[in-house]
């Protein structure tokens, strides 16, 4: 527990890659395989399991540090986060901790997993007491563990180049390795670092590539006649992974979704065993994709009814092809691909799967005038695929930007605050923005928490120190005086929100010290652009 | 700590209901708030006024309590020198030394100990309609630069509440200096040189005796610093040898020294004169990871000159006080908390200056520092 302790306090203490590929270096370089596998299921970002309630928790550090529960909701305010606000409020010596010898699994299995055979008084027990012998730190870890909030700001990119180094393998092979099924077992971790392939998963996706938006200006990237564009769709990046007998559909998350999409994934069950697809999932219907909160109705489904299936059907663009017959195609030319990936499909001919359309032109300028029809197509923009490229691993520039059309903005008043997490916990950083509505009245209609610089960040949290009206819990309301142009990617239709709309991606583009409230814009100007939105598609 | 009490002022009676700003009135608050600041009408002076007024009484020479302009102030000796260099010449600056008594008006004003920082004072004022104390900032915890706190009973207390919440307890100072030595070490190990950002009066001068005769090597200190540190030799406080941070010295110190800076000087073209450094930072809000975090310093040291959540409650608890009113901070749960938990009659004080605590990055930069 204490080597992983020491790891998370050194990725935690900078954001220089190489201080943080030492730190990853120095903790696996000499761990034990079973709190190997630990540490690299939570740095992997796996989900943990809540074992007990963050309510439960705040009850227990009440009553055993002796604070009433309004002060410990007022610290936790005021820190942003409850697994350290719980660390510091916790009984014992949290400064100093006790050398209990417990090992990141120990502790795990015997102290996290284990709470959940346990009675509600028997859990109270062991997690008090196991604060008791914890310095601050560990106990911040330990709640994080418990209540299944555990994340560690490190890419996987980077992990995987750490245990490849140790691994004497290179990166790519490393983050491929990590992509598919493993279960946090000492055997698993030694699989993975001895370069045995034996215990891999059959199924495992390849590391995704993403896209760079592109820079300020977009023939800075050379002829457009250098690139493959294609239509940017707005849905959820997909890997279709068959092999053997077996088929997988995985999320860019890399969860496995076959059970929200059963016909997709009865599709590439139809496959020949050695193909994987990368695409996009949309809701589509009638030949056009439909706004992505439909596709949100069938995220995260365990299963999904026939009358779900008939509202929002879905379909998977496909366009790319990273496996033919068991070989891996990735170095490949772009093009050769594509055109193996339109063979695949016709072959397979299921309308689930469908090969994404090249958008055909031989100049920037033209390639401009198509993408200023996105909206009315349903699309966010163009993807630019650079001609012979081969398909990259993480967010490696150079070949695949994204070349987004221009978001819509709307000024904006800022009314209520709320202080922000993490880095950000004890700033007001997380703001909620009104228009005017038809009786004059100001009606939120989104929430926002970034563009703004450090700078202004502080400036604004200045102004809602000095400017409180009312409080509700965490939130702040604050006198409508400050105007901010929003900058946001789509609206829809909310009858939860008052506002009977919400706004996708809403961020702050820029502060308008120029604007008074009154200038900011009107509930019905909004309702405008949901209907022209709507007509559109 | 041994709980000196103080010049016990009158015999208690019954305070009624704040509120009442009316003046003159038969029983008013000795001390309210006014656009000037905290103002005592009855000794027509203003404590740590924020705009210029006839007589000010300081109680620490604080960017955020001494501001320059009014005609006239009153602080201890100890912290006159400091007083004098935010102050423009020709103000007056009389002294008052700690526990003595001096009638201003209808009052009796008297400075006492607040464990700040050199000269900090809490400011007693005694009238036949009770006696008040405003105790400015303080903190309980020991300090070799310093005088350590006395409190000083009194019928209505005026506390800050930077740190007012159970989350805020610092550690030993013990702990605290064995961390910043064994960090120095590693970044020597490594030939780097630490710099180590505190706010310059106060906090610089008790780091530096914390470290006293176990320096690990040379130590360098900012300019902003090095003035401060020749004004704690005058008042007679020891500090271990420091010199000012010269191109010459940066040179020979270079991988190996320590550094003693404002944290404004974080990130600035100055600190790349000492090559390869590891940063560091030493307030009471690096207890937070949070505020850790965002500052971007390679490494946090807790420390405060302010009074930690149980410092708080200890000071207030020894005032005996029958009113108790709170500003500068947390001051809606410290309020609620000494209410309800403690059984003592608390309000929050409005100072005008800021609506809400936790001003980390909002109120003077010093509060940032504390
Ligand atoms: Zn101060
Ligand atoms: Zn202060």
């Amino acid at each position: 527990m204490k080597g992983f302790a020491e790891l998370y306090r050194r990725l935690d203490s900078t954001r220089r890659t190489n201080a943080r590929l030492e730190a990853l270096r120095d903790h696996f370089r000499a761990v034990d395989p079973a709190d190997g596998a630990w540490a690299l299921h939570y740095l992997l970002g796996r989900r943990g399991r809540r074992v007990v309630g963050s309510r439960q928790m705040r009850a227990w550090v009440a009553k055993h540090g002796g604070q009433p529960e309004w002060l410990v909701d007022e610290c936790y305010d005021a820190v942003g986060d409850l697994a350290e606000t719980v660390a510091l409020l916790a009984p014992g010596r949290g400064d100093e901790g006790e050398a209990h010898g417990l090992s990141l699994a120990e502790v795990i299995e015997e102290r996290v997993l284990a709470l959940r055979d346990l009675d509600d008084a028997a859990r109270e027990e062991l997690v008090v007491a196991t604060w008791r012998r914890f310095d601050l730190l560990e106990r911040l870890l330990y709640v994080k563990l418990i209540t299944g909030g555990f994340r560690v700001g490190v890419s996987r990119g980077l992990v995987a180049r750490a245990l490849a180094e140790l691994a004497g393998t290179d990166q790519a092979t490393m983050a491929h390795r990590l992509a598919g099924r493993w279960e946090p077992e000492p055997a698993a971790f030694v699989r993975l670092m001895a370069g045995d392939a034996a215990g891999d998963d059959p199924l495992r996706p390849y590391p995704f590539f993403l896209a760079s938006p592109v820079p300020e200006s977009v023939s800075d990237l050379g002829a457009a006649r250098d690139f493959v564009a294609e239509w940017k769709w707005d849905g959820i990046r997909v890997q279709a992974v068959r092999r053997g007998e077996g088929h997988l559909l995985w999320s860019r998350g890399e969860d496995v979704i076959d059970a929200a999409f059963p016909e997709i994934s009865a599709a590439i069950a139809e496959l020949p065993p050695g193909t994987v697809l990368d695409g996009e999932l949309l809701a589509w219907r009638d030949g056009a994709p439909l706004p992505f909160h439909s596709l949100q109705r069938r995220l995260q489904r365990k299963s999904v009814g026939a009358k779900l299936r008939q509202d929002v059907p879905v379909r998977m663009i496909a366009y790319d092809l990273l496996e033919f017959g068991g070989q891996d195609w990735r170095e490949r030319p772009l093009e050769q691909r594509q055109a193996r990936l339109r063979e695949v499909l016709e072959a397979l001919g299921r309308p689930e799967v469908a090969v994404a359309e090249v958008v055909d032109a031989e100049r920037w300028e033209a390639l401009a005038e198509l993408r200023a029809e996105s909206r009315a197509r349903g699309v966010e923009g163009l993807m630019l695929k650079r001609r012979g490229s081969p398909y990259r691993a993480g967010r490696t520039r150079g070949d695949w930007w994204k070349w987004k059309v221009e978001p819509f903005t709307v000024d904006a008043v800022l009314v209520y605050a709320q202080r922000g997490h993490g880095r950000r916990a004890s700033l007001y950083t997380d703001y909620t923005f009104a228009v005017h509505g038809d009786d004059g009245e100001l009606v939120p209609v989104a929430k926002a928490y970034s563009g703004l610089s450090d700078a202004e960040i502080r400036k604004v949290d200045a102004f809602v120190r000095r400017n409180i009206t009312e409080r509700f819990g965490p939130v702040r309301a604050v006198t409508p005086e400050l105007v901010f142009e929003l900058a946001f990617e789509g609206i829809q239709p909310s009858p939860r929100h008052k506002a009977g709309l919400a706004l996708r991606f809403p961020r702050m583009a820029r502060w308008r010290h120029d604007k008074t409230v009154a200038e900011a814009d009107s509930l019905a100007s909004l309702r405008e652009l949901l209907a022209r939105e709507a007509g559109a598609r | 700590m041994c709980h000196q009490v103080t010049g016990r002022g009158g015999a208690k009676r019954s305070i009624r209901l704040s509120g009442s700003r009316v003046f003159p009135h038969p029983l008013p608050d000795l001390v309210h708030t006014t656009p000037e600041g905290l103002a005592c009408p009855l000794g027509n002076f203003h404590v740590d006024p924020w705009r210029p007024v006839d007589l000010a009484v300081i109680t620490h020479a604080h960017a955020d309590h001494a501001r320059a302009g009014s005609r006239a102030y009153l602080t201890t000796p100890e912290g006159a020198p400091l007083l004098r260099r935010r102050v423009q010449n020709g103000a007056v600056i009389e002294t008052l030394a700690y526990g003595e008594r001096r009638r201003i008006g209808a009052v009796t004003v008297s400075l006492h100990p607040a464990g700040h920082v050199l000269g900090s004072a809490q400011v007693r004022i005694e009238h036949a309609s009770g006696t008040w104390v405003v105790a400015g900032d303080y903190k309980t915890a020991p300090d070799p630069t310093c005088a350590g706190i006395e409190p000083v009973a009194c019928d209505v207390f005026v506390t800050e509440s930077t740190f007012g919440l159970p989350v805020f307890g610092w550690p030993r100072e013990s702990e605290l200096i064995a961390e910043i030595l064994a960090w120095w070490e590693g970044n020597r190990a490594a030939g780097r040189t630490s710099l180590l950002c505190a706010y310059p009066l106060g906090k610089a001068q008790r780091l530096l005796a914390g470290i006293g005769g176990r320096a690990l090597g040379p130590i360098a200190v900012h300019g902003a610093v090095h003035k401060l540190n020749e004004a704690y030799a005058e008042a007679g406080v020891a500090l271990p040898e420091a010199e000012y941070a010269s191109p010459e010295v940066t040179k020979r110190i270079r991988g190996e020294g320590l550094v003693i800076a404002p944290p404004s000087a974080h990130g600035t073209p100055w600190v790349r004169k000492f090559g390869e450094v590891s940063t560091g930072f030493a307030s009471g809000w690096m207890r937070l990871r949070g505020t850790r975090r965002r500052r971007n310093f390679d490494r946090g040291f807790v420390v405060s000159d302010h009074a930690d959540w149980d410092g708080l409650l200890q000071t207030i608890a020894a005032a005996g006080a029958e009113r108790v009113l709170v500003t500068h901070g947390y001051v809606e749960p410290l309020v609620r908390y000494l209410n309800e938990e403690s059984g003592i009659r608390a309000e929050a004080l409005a100072t005008g200056f800021e609506g809400e605590g936790g001003a980390e990055a909002t109120g003077p930069e010093e509060e940032a520092l504390a």
